[in-house]
């Protein structure tokens, strides 16, 4: 097997505060194979989207990092500013959950796609927009063209988050950061904007790192996955889904209601925090 | 008591017109909605966004007029909306309202145990409880999984299902016949969310109360619900026992919302281009 495209080896944040401090990753270890796509799930404060923000090194100087993260073989944290720039912005792409906060709300759409290719890559503006359009397109939004022309508070959120697909697409990076990215949406939109983010991702041969909450959603889209609880992976792999071994991804899957059958009541999770440090220190 | 056959809730051809901005056409919100609550039932009303099911539940606890059709709770008229406030009293002490997002909807600067005592206070003269306000507050936290400690916290000492019981013993502390509970599940993580829906089930067990849930997901209210309705662009295009109709759905967009969740074995699928 090559080596992977991204490589987390036991990655640790810790945030310092005047009282003391607080580790909020706790030693993550973690691969994406070139084409890959990993599923990163955990409730709320399980540290995934921290995860993603150590990944591009965008967490603060509150923050001490410490462990291996390497892109393609170069390591993130030695990497010059130079370097990471041409990494943050062109290695990967980042999809959010709420695409209108990413957006500026007072540049045309057409503007807000091509600006990347414009001012990094130093592609023609005509160019840039026959791409744009060419992409928008593949993405499913009908007349591309018009809306180019159009500001971001004229789309609906569904058809914003294909416009940030897109978006992302055409600087051809070669893995995808998605956060939360169909969690604002209805579920019809859900499916579709994930569809699409599957089919232009195989066809592209991109990784992606799928942070969510939903065990379900990320099996249907992602070859492996990866449970956090408290800063950790306490699980991952392919069969996480159909049959997890740890007993918090038991009880999360468990915990959810089914659309098929009617539970009398809902398993309660046992597991916390006192479980979890008797399960290491056994470990 | 009411006779058990008698809806509490009864809405007939409920409609809302928003004015459009500027040169914009008047927005349709909700149109021909028809429905009852009986006692003792949830009824789930089902949709996306801008579906109009949250307009439907403001109305019913006079957030919102009707533009037309009739909306009475045990047999007095909402349809003007709320003119006076002796009428906004009465008819909180009837229907109350669990918002989606607990930190706004509570006072940041008052203490959990004032919370649920402003309740108990403003409604008292229809509970028939002995003892303080106070002592009625804390059964009623207590009732709702949080002991007396909680009691001199604030909202921000809280996490997200702590707050949403706080906001659930709010509304039991009027003593209401319904409770609307709008997306009330749907910002907590499923460990809390499962959490919440045993103890709504539990109050149901408890006490005759009706619950209006407002959801756009279908698993949760298969688990809650006895009947549901489901809403597309303002009108109601199917309804029924929830059972039957998340395991037979007959109409296209009942088939689409229910193929478009995910479960074992699922694939997102894509849709026709998007115009809008």
């Amino acid at each position: 097997m090559t080596a992977p495209l991204l490589r987390l080896d036991d990655v640790r944040a810790t945030l310092r505060l005047k009282g003391g401090e607080q580790t909020l990753l706790d030693g993550v270890s973690l691969e994406i194979g070139e084409g890959e796509a990993l599923g990163l799930v955990g409730e709320s404060g399980s540290g995934k989207s921290l995860t993603t923000r150590a990944i591009t090194r965008m967490l603060g100087p509150e923050f001490a990092v410490t462990g291996e993260i390497e892109f393609g073989g170069a390591s993130v944290l030695g990497m010059n500013a130079a370097k990471l720039r041409r990494y943050r912005s062109q290695d990967v792409g980042m999809i959010f959950q709420d695409p209108r906060a990413h957006v500026n709300p007072v540049h045309r759409v057409g503007d807000f796609l091509t600006e990347a290719l414009v001012q990094n890559r130093g592609v023609d503006r005509r160019e840039a927009e026959r791409r744009a359009v060419v992409l928008l397109d593949e993405v499913g939004v009908r007349n591309p063209e018009h809306r180019l022309r159009q500001y971001p508070h004229e789309l609906s959120g569904g058809l914003l988050q294909r416009v940030m697909i897109a978006s992302v697409l055409l600087t051809e990076p070669r893995l995808i950061l998605a956060d939360e990215p169909t969690t604002a949406l209805d579920v019809t939109a859900q499916s579709d904007v994930m569809a699409i983010l599957d089919e232009q991702r195989r066809a592209r041969g991109l990784a992606l790192l799928f942070i969510t909450h939903d065990l379900e959603l990320a099996a249907a889209c992602c070859d492996r996955l990866a449970v956090m609880y408290a800063g950790e992976i306490v699980e991952q792999g392919a069969h996480v889904y159909d049959a997890p071994s740890h007993p918090y991804t038991v009880e999360l899957l468990g915990a959810r209601p089914s659309i098929d059958e009617r539970a009398d009541r809902l398993p309660v999770l046992r597991y916390n925090r006192e479980t979890h440090e008797l399960m290491k220190a056994e470990a | 008591m009411t006779d058990r056959t008698e809806p509490i809730v009864v809405a007939r051809g409920l409609r809302k017109v928003f004015p459009g901005r500027a040169k914009d056409e008047p927005i349709v919100a909700v149109d021909e909605v028809s429905f009852e609550l009986h006692p003792d039932e949830c009824l789930a009303i089902v949709g996306e966004s801008g579906s109009g099911k949250t307009t439907v539940a403001r109305m019913l606890v006079g957030l919102e007029t009707l533009t037309g059709g009739e909306l009475t709770v045990r047999g007095e008229s909402r349809a003007g909306g709320v003119k006076r406030l002796a009428d906004r009293r009465r008819w909180a002490r009837e229907v109350q309202y669990v918002f989606q997002d607990p930190y706004s909807s509570l006072n940041g600067r008052q203490r959990v145990g004032d919370i649920v005592e402003t309740s108990v206070v403003l409604h008292a003269n229809r509970s028939g409880r002995r003892g303080s306000a106070r002592t009625a507050a804390l059964e009623i936290l207590e009732s709702v999984g949080l002991g007396e400690q909680f009691a001199s916290k604030y909202p921000h000492q809280l996490s997200g299902g702590q707050r949403q019981r706080v906001a659930i013993a709010r509304a039991l502390a009027a003593d209401p016949a319904v409770i609307v509970l709008d997306e009330a599940v749907a910002a907590l993580d499923v460990s809390i969310q499962a959490q919440i829906l045993n103890l709504l089930a539990d109050i149901r067990a408890e006490r005759e109360i009706s619950y209006l849930f407002i959801s756009h997901d279908l698993a949760v209210v298969n688990q809650i619900s006895d009947r549901m309705i489901v809403m597309e662009h303002g009108i109601v295009v199917d309804s029924g026992e929830t059972a039957d109709l998340l395991a037979n759905p007959v109409h296209p967009y009942t088939r689409s919302l229910r193929a478009a969740v995910p479960r074992p074995g699922w694939r997102p699928v894509r849709r026709d281009r998007l115009a809008s």
